[in-house]
């Protein structure tokens, strides 16, 4: 009997270490302190915007240098639902995810009718064009941007509840909100890749990666995959922004849009890390934080080292840390290969 | 009349932007390079030019000229240490290495010079200008966009009239075939980043010169170049002025309206060329 | 020996495409290579031009090792090369393209823009015509004459008849003697045995990346070559 699969050892106890993991950080406020809670919110919003862009790129081939058109959009669309209409932020943040999709959607007819290295160029044009767009807003302070109000950020819905359990003042039971949702959004994101991954969608990824016109022929619709996994990337990235906006509860175009913090990180993560992998991200959001905390003094020498580190890891290790790693141990934690197990199959190795 | 003046000045602009661009059609006609550090690399020579003027105390136009050979040898190294190992049929390392470089290099400005805005002294060119009868024009502008058409004159006479053009055609055409011919695609790819960066420099002068810089604003250079060279469409340095001039216009015209609809109105009309002709206004290569 | 290989192995990936192939072509000789398609030809051309790398000791010209050079190294030590599907270049005119050809090798020899043209005369009336705008068999012409502007000590043809009307094939091939004349070695790889045949000393047959034979052209019979060429007997 031959069976297929993608189940190996290592992606089992794979699956029991994140559970674990996920349980100590739900619980983590009991202990934690706030700065720690803020860092751990820092480098989970990186991780959910880095696992989306290597799906888009790594994945999708759609190498797109506009996602911070995707996190401004839904921050600010959180900030109107906050300030305009009157929402509770955390509500609002759906609010944020179906901007970014509708945003994505002409965004993607554009786009899609580029290729290569115009398609990314074109990305970064329009998300120029959103943040102009955007700082003519002038209900939410145009140019220069707004806060969100005292009103708003102090009745979040469940910070009461936050304040009681662990006896902390009212702006770091919004920063535990913030840091709950993270991780929801981080567990979402990277168990929903890994899940299309694994589907038939995911086959068909990698067939298309591999080659269009082969997949094509065998009926793989890349035209459709490529829309699918544009819109499910940008919904996604605008929930992330409108959260990462909750958070900070001040906005303005420049920080929204930011191409530095909103895709040149985000980059550098994943090709760090190592492109095409659910591990790299990972891998690379903790180089990336590590850096950070070692350089924070030193201002714009931080940036420096990212950006040589990026191109030394480009020129002799494309395959990024986790590249290194997985080739030399074989080693992978989230298996997306399959493979024919069962009896003893003629002529493996 | 106001209309005449509003296009002179645009297409003035248009000669600027050209300038920004014209090292960077050259380069991504030649070898498909998306160069994301194209902006910073202007912002780098202009901060070179500025330090000739103060430290040995050059003129600005003798400043550039002294840049002009180092540029060219720091493009030369660049593309022969670095961009060489990445070029190759995927648009992402290359694309991932000029960003790091991008991120390096204003990084690097920002601890050399610190973030305050600098400008090179233009002397009496500053304000002066020139009456055309029906409009007036600012000598400096008219200055770069004469430098604009004298760079693409001079860059489409190598191209196309001497043995190092042919050498960047046939290389662009079919890099292996050009090895056959003798011909090493590296080196060649060498010498055309060479060759950007002079014209780079001369973009940095006139960058410079009309307006204040600091470290941080390359990309949004970069972004009005690139829309230069597509509209223009891919190896055509003529389309590349014509893709100047259409996003210079359309900024003047929209600032016109709106001062703050300058920068908006020249992206709107990128992605209207871009949604007619995906392969810009006048191709030459099939990629 | 002006070229020889050495035990020359190739692969593609997985593929292996030569197991250890020995040939040696001497000064002003003209060798044929033939074998049907997939019989290595190609890949050997490759490798001999640096379009594919070896160990340097597998490929020798004047005996120096030059396998692991690129092939603009190659070219400019005397081996020209006529590239299968002739690759002009579309940007450049028939004349352009006959210019690179003798740009980045200036050795002295009886081959220049004008004896080319001399040679091939249709190319001078359209040398200011785009190089892929002219038919098949003047599209080789240019592939020729471009590997002869640099006067090389030897000359490879890679499949110079594939795809042409016999006629032009006759025009092609009436070329050869006068290239030959000028001292030019000359290696024709083929897949028409008797047109290679007509003009080379000597031949070598191949079959799934092995030599099979190496003859006199004047002395090998039909029975060798269909065995060397099928792997059976005839």
């Amino acid at each position: 009997m031959y069976r297929l699969t993608t189940r190996t050892r290592a992606g089992t106890a794979t699956a029991v270490a994140i559970l674990i993991l996920v349980v100590v950080g739900v619980m983590l406020p009991a202990f934690a302190s706030r700065s720690m809670i803020q860092d751990l919110f820092f480098i989970l919003t990186m991780l959910t915007l880095a696992q989306l862009w290597n799906l888009l790129a790594g994945y999708g081939g759609l190498v797109s240098v506009g996602q911070q058109a995707f996190v401004g959009i839904g921050a600010y669309a959180m900030f109107a639902g906050v300030i305009l209409l009157g929402w509770d932020p955390v509500w609002a943040i759906p609010l944020g995810g179906l901007a970014a999709f509708l945003l994505a959607v002409p965004t993607a007819f554009f786009a899609f009718r580029l290729q290569g290295a115009y398609f990314a160029i074109g990305t970064w044009v329009i998300a120029e064009v959103t943040r102009l767009l955007v700082a003519q807003w002038k209900a939410l302070g145009g140019g220069t941007g707004t806060s969100l109000p005292r009103e708003a950020t102090r009745n979040i819905i469940g910070t009461d509840a936050i304040q009681a359990l662990f006896g902390v003042r009212d702006a770091a039971a919004r920063d535990i909100l913030a840091y709950w949702l993270a991780l929801v959004l981080v567990v979402l994101a990277t168990a929903g890749i890994y899940w299309l991954l694994r589907s038939r969608l995911g086959l068909a990824l990698a067939a298309v990666r591999d080659n269009v016109d082969a997949a094509q022929s065998v009926g793989v619709d890349a035209g459709k995959l490529k829309w699918a996994v544009f819109l499910i990337a940008a919904a996604a990235t605008g929930l992330t922004g409108a959260l990462i906006f909750m958070q900070t509860a001040r906005i303005s175009p420049d920080a929204a849009f930011a191409v530095t913090d909103w895709t040149a990180y985000v980059i550098f993560i994943v090709v760090i890390g190592g492109i095409g992998t659910i591990e790299g991200p990972i891998l690379g959001v903790l180089v990336f934080y590590m850096l950070r905390s070692v350089l924070a003094d030193y201002g714009s020498w931080y940036l420096m080292t990212l950006g040589v580190l990026a191109i030394v890891i480009m020129l002799f290790a494309p395959t990024g840390l986790w590249g290194l790693i997985s080739t030399r141990s074989g080693l992978h934690l989230f298996p997306v290969r399959r493979r024919l197990t069962g009896a003893k199959i003629e002529g493996e190795n | 009349m106001i209309w005449i003046d509003t296009l002179v000045q645009g297409i003035l602009l248009g000669g600027l932007y050209a300038l920004f661009a014209a090292g960077l059609s050259l380069v991504f006609g030649i070898m498909r390079l998306v160069n994301l550090a194209h902006g910073d690399l202007i912002v780098f020579a202009a901060y070179l030019i500025l330090v000739g003027v103060q430290v040995l105390g050059l003129s600005p136009w003798v400043s550039a000229l002294v840049a002009m050979p180092l540029m060219f040898g720091f493009g030369w190294l660049l593309q022969t240490v670095v961009l060489n190992r990445v070029l190759g049929k995927d648009i992402l390392p290359p694309l991932l290495v000029t960003f790091g470089l991008s991120v390096t290099l204003q990084n690097g400005l920002l601890e050399g010079f610190s973030a305050d805005s600098q400008r090179i002294p233009a002397g009496t060119l500053e304000g002066a200008s020139l009456d055309l009868g029906l409009v007036t024009v600012g000598v400096m502008p008219l200055l770069t966009f004469v430098s604009a058409v004298a760079a693409i004159l001079a860059l489409n006479w190598v191209f196309y009239h001497t043995p190092l053009g042919r050498s960047f055609r046939a290389t662009s055409d079919d890099p292996v075939a050009a090895g056959l011919m003798g011909i090493e695609p590296k080196r060649i790819f060498a010498i055309a980043t060479g060759i950007a960066m002079v014209v780079v420099t001369l973009a940095a002068l006139y960058l410079g010169m009309r307006a204040n810089f600091d470290p941080s604003i390359g990309p949004a250079r970069l972004i009005y170049a690139f829309e230069a060279v597509i509209i223009g469409g891919l190896g055509s340095l003529w389309g590349t002025l014509a893709g100047g001039i259409i996003v210079g216009v359309a900024q003047t015209l929209g600032a016109a309206v709106n001062p703050e609809w300058q920068i908006l109105a020249g992206h709107i009309a990128f992605l209207a060329v871009m949604l007619l002709k995906p392969r810009g206004l006048f191709p030459r290569a099939v990629d | 020996m002006l070229l020889e290989t050495h035990a020359l192995t190739a692969s593609y990936g997985q593929f292996r495409a030569l197991f250890g192939v020995d040939i040696a072509v001497a000064a002003g000789e003209c060798v044929a290579v033939i074998g049907a398609n997939g019989a290595g030809k190609s890949t050997l051309m490759r490798s001999v031009t640096g379009v594919i790398r070896n160990q340097p000791g597998m490929v020798l010209h004047r005996g120096e090792p030059i396998g692991a050079l690129t092939s603009a190294e190659i070219m400019k030590r005397g081996i020209a090369m006529v590239p299968e599907g002739r690759r002009l270049f579309p940007s450049l005119t028939v004349e352009e393209n006959l210019l690179i050809g003798g740009q980045a090798r200036k050795a002295p020899g009886p081959w220049n823009i004008d004896t080319v043209y001399d040679l091939f005369p249709i190319l001078r009336e359209r040398r200011k015509s785009p190089g892929t705008a002219l038919s098949g068999g003047q599209q080789q012409m240019v592939a020729i004459g471009r590997g002869l502007m640099s006067n090389p000590e030897l000359l490879l043809c890679d499949e110079i008849s594939l795809g042409l009307a016999p006629v032009v094939i006759r025009d092609i091939y009436a070329a050869l003697p006068k290239i030959r004349a000028s001292g030019a070695a000359i290696v024709l790889v083929e897949q028409d045995i008797g047109k290679a045949l007509s003009v080379a000393d000597r031949v070598y047959c191949m079959m799934e990346g092995r030599v099979t034979l190496t003859a006199k052209a004047a002395e090998v019979s039909r029975q060798e070559i269909h065995a060397a060429y099928f792997g059976e007997a005839a």
